[in-house]
């Protein structure tokens, strides 16, 4: 337990730390969500219809920006040895990685929703279903994330090559946060049962994602 | 334990092997007398050539997070940094010491977490005569306490070792 | 007092701490004078009511987000071209007081707009051209925080600075046609009527106030620049006695 809350602590520590992403999420969330209005133009009532998935988009890539030195800063620098080496389960390191990831790079995305919600026009009703989902819905982006972010320092490829691993990945959890969200707003469907599936997938995705990650890790060892 | 041999004779490999960090195509690695409850890596301090350290930490926080992450709750973290000639800096960023200085602080960790088996990988690299001379000491006191140390290397280590010669044609 | 003798950073220090208490007080003499004539002799619009009180700090937040780019601009120049020692110790303390007026022109118009258009934010010409000179100085700030030796961060932070000062009127001309394009009839004029005396005299005063609240925090932020980076020093001097041991 020591192990894994010192692992949690380092992280967050270092995301908040001179070069760290903690904020950087936030700010190209901020940047993308700005220019959705400079490509399908200012008409409010329009920006108030896919408000949505506007911020639901801008979130997924803003929550996949800081993913890739998720594990590729620990190998360059040897510490990903280490901490293979340490007693510690390597399924809850990576979890433990995850967390901090999550708790340091998500959570401002998720407190940024409202500020960007009143930007697009949103309902405070949207606004506070946009970030319910963005809640439950990014520790899967993460936990799929950390699948990709191992799988690329197994195979000592890094940039560009994330993405396109985790990206069709996400589609799910895409899927049911703008549906959960507009379901919230417009109807017709109810909010609870897209929004229950989007908790399932996250749910199921923090107990693969550890686990696919940890095999990656192994299996690029060889 | 000395491994010496010519660059490319699988000095750093066969660390790498011991320490768990790769896998053996065939046969396996066996401690006798270790602690039959903890797997060899598990008991052992792996010193490659990089330094595992983050260089926005400072330097008592980056020895801290080892310590605790390597099993060690609540070891004094002014002894190992004394011991390694960094005693005064444990509030600098990592990112301001030179090469030797890190290289030091990662010393400092096989100090802080006592484990029989040190994989040392040229552990004298980047470390000036005062340090080379601190570091012999550091390994003779391991093992008079029963410790075990196999280090690769091409210089000497400042102490009496035996010698296991790899590859080549001597 | 010409620049060269500023290049001193003790002599600055010197200066500054003998000039800071009195421009804090000008400062607080001109807020005080400033928001008296707003709140005792500004009449209250006949449409707007009392909001259009708001445009008394609206108007100079906004001025000062476009001339504290100007001010890391010319600071710039500084870096590159003369190699001012202060100049990117200028240049870094502005950025985040630039964001913070312009953070503030954004609230304010936006809190102004509210009972004028229904709804906290459109996406109106000006207000977006503003938004994205946020973003700029926001970018502008992560890069010297990404960076933690202040002279590589101080020429990247200058070149991006001042390619974001050419930009800058691109961007503003693209935005005005971006949005008339869309929106024939913006929501603010541009021209409206003239501006009444009694009006301009406290927004003057008002932006006077702002102006030396500005470079009452600028002084006292490069002060706290130029100790920092003392403090950085030192480390690594202490660093390098400790390798001589």
């Amino acid at each position: 337990m020591t192990a894994l809350s010192a692992l949690l602590l380092r992280d967050m520590r270092l995301a908040v730390r001179v070069g760290g992403g903690a904020l950087m999420g936030v700010l190209f969330f901020l940047i993308v969500v700005t220019l959705v209005p400079f490509a399908v133009g200012p008409d409010l009532a329009q920006l108030r219809r896919i408000g949505p998935a506007i911020l639901w988009l801008g979130a997924l890539l803003a929550s996949l920006l800081t993913l890739d030195r998720l594990l590729a800063a620990d190998h360059e620098d040897g510490s990903l040895d280490l901490i293979l080496m340490g007693g510690t389960p390597l399924e809850l390191a990576v979890l433990a990685k995850a967390v901090a990831h999550w708790v340091a790079s998500c959570l401002p995305l998720v407190v940024a929703t409202p500020l960007l919600g009143l930007f697009l026009n949103l309902e405070p009703l949207a606004i506070g279903a946009v970030a319910l989902t963005l809640l439950a819905g990014t520790p899967a982006l993460t936990c799929i994330g950390l699948i990709g972010a191992a799988l690329s320092v197994a195979l000592r490829r890094g940039g560009l090559l994330l993405p396109v691993l985790v990206l069709p990945l996400t589609v799910p959890v895409l899927i049911f946060g703008v549906a959960a969200s507009n379901a919230a707003v417009a109807g017709p469907m109810s909010f609870g049962a897209p929004f229950l599936i989007l908790c399932a997938l996250s749910l199921g995705s923090l107990v693969l994602g550890p686990f696919a990650a940890a095999a990656a890790l192994r299996h690029g060892l060889e | 334990m000395a491994l010496v041999g010519p660059n490319g004779s699988g000095k750093s490999s066969l660390l790498r092997l011991i320490a768990g960090l790769l896998r053996p195509s065939a046969g396996w690695i066996e401690l006798q007398g270790g602690d039959a409850e903890r797997s060899v890596p598990e008991q052992a301090h792996y010193l490659g050539h990089l330094d595992a350290l983050k260089p926005s930490l400072t330097v008592a926080e980056n020895l801290r997070f080892w310590t605790r992450y390597l099993g060690e709750q609540t070891a004094a973290l002014d002894e190992p940094l004394a011991a390694t000639g960094l005693g005064g800096l444990a509030d600098l960023p990592a990112a301001y010491l030179s090469a030797g200085q890190r290289r030091r602080l990662s010393l400092a960790r096989l100090i802080a977490v006592p484990r029989p088996i040190w994989l040392l990988d040229e552990p004298t690299s980047a470390l000036d005569a005062g340090g080379q001379g601190r570091l012999a000491d550091l390994m003779r006191e391991h093992l008079a306490t029963g410790g075990m140390l196999i280090a690769a290397t091409h210089g000497p280590l400042g102490i009496d070792a035996g010698e296991l010669r790899l590859g080549g044609a001597a | 007092m010409a620049l060269i003798d500023l290049a001193n950073p003790t002599r600055f220090l010197a200066l500054a701490a003998r000039v800071l208490p009195w421009l804090a007080a000008a400062t607080a003499l001109a807020f005080a004078a400033g928001l008296y004539l707003v709140w005792f002799t500004t009449p209250d619009d006949y449409q707007q009511g009392a909001t259009v009180k708001i445009m008394f700090i609206h108007v100079p937040n906004a001025w000062l987000a476009m001339g504290v780019w100007t001010v890391m601009s010319i600071a710039s120049i500084g870096t590159l071209v003369w190699r001012h020692p202060l100049a990117d110790v200028a240049a870094k303390s502005a950025a985040p007081l630039g964001a913070a007026f312009t953070f503030l022109a954004l609230v304010t118009g936006s809190l102004w707009g509210r009972p004028m258009w229904g709804t906290y934010w459109v996406w109106d010409a000006r207000l977006t051209s503003v938004l994205v000179l946020l973003l700029m100085y926001l970018g502008v700030i992560a890069l010297w925080r990404t960076v933690d030796d202040p002279s590589r961060a101080g020429r990247a932070a200058a070149i991006l600075t001042l390619v974001g000062a050419v930009n800058l009127p691109v961007i503003k001309f693209s935005v005005d046609w971006w949005n008339t394009l869309h929106q024939p009839a913006s929501v603010l004029r541009a021209g409206g009527p003239a501006i009444h005396p009694a009006i301009l005299t406290p927004l003057l005063v008002m932006a006077i106030a702002f102006v030396l609240l500005f470079v009452t925090l600028h002084l006292a932020a490069m002060r706290n620049e130029i100790l920092r980076r003392r403090v950085r020093s030192m480390w690594l001097m202490q660093a390098h006695a400790a390798q001589g041991a």
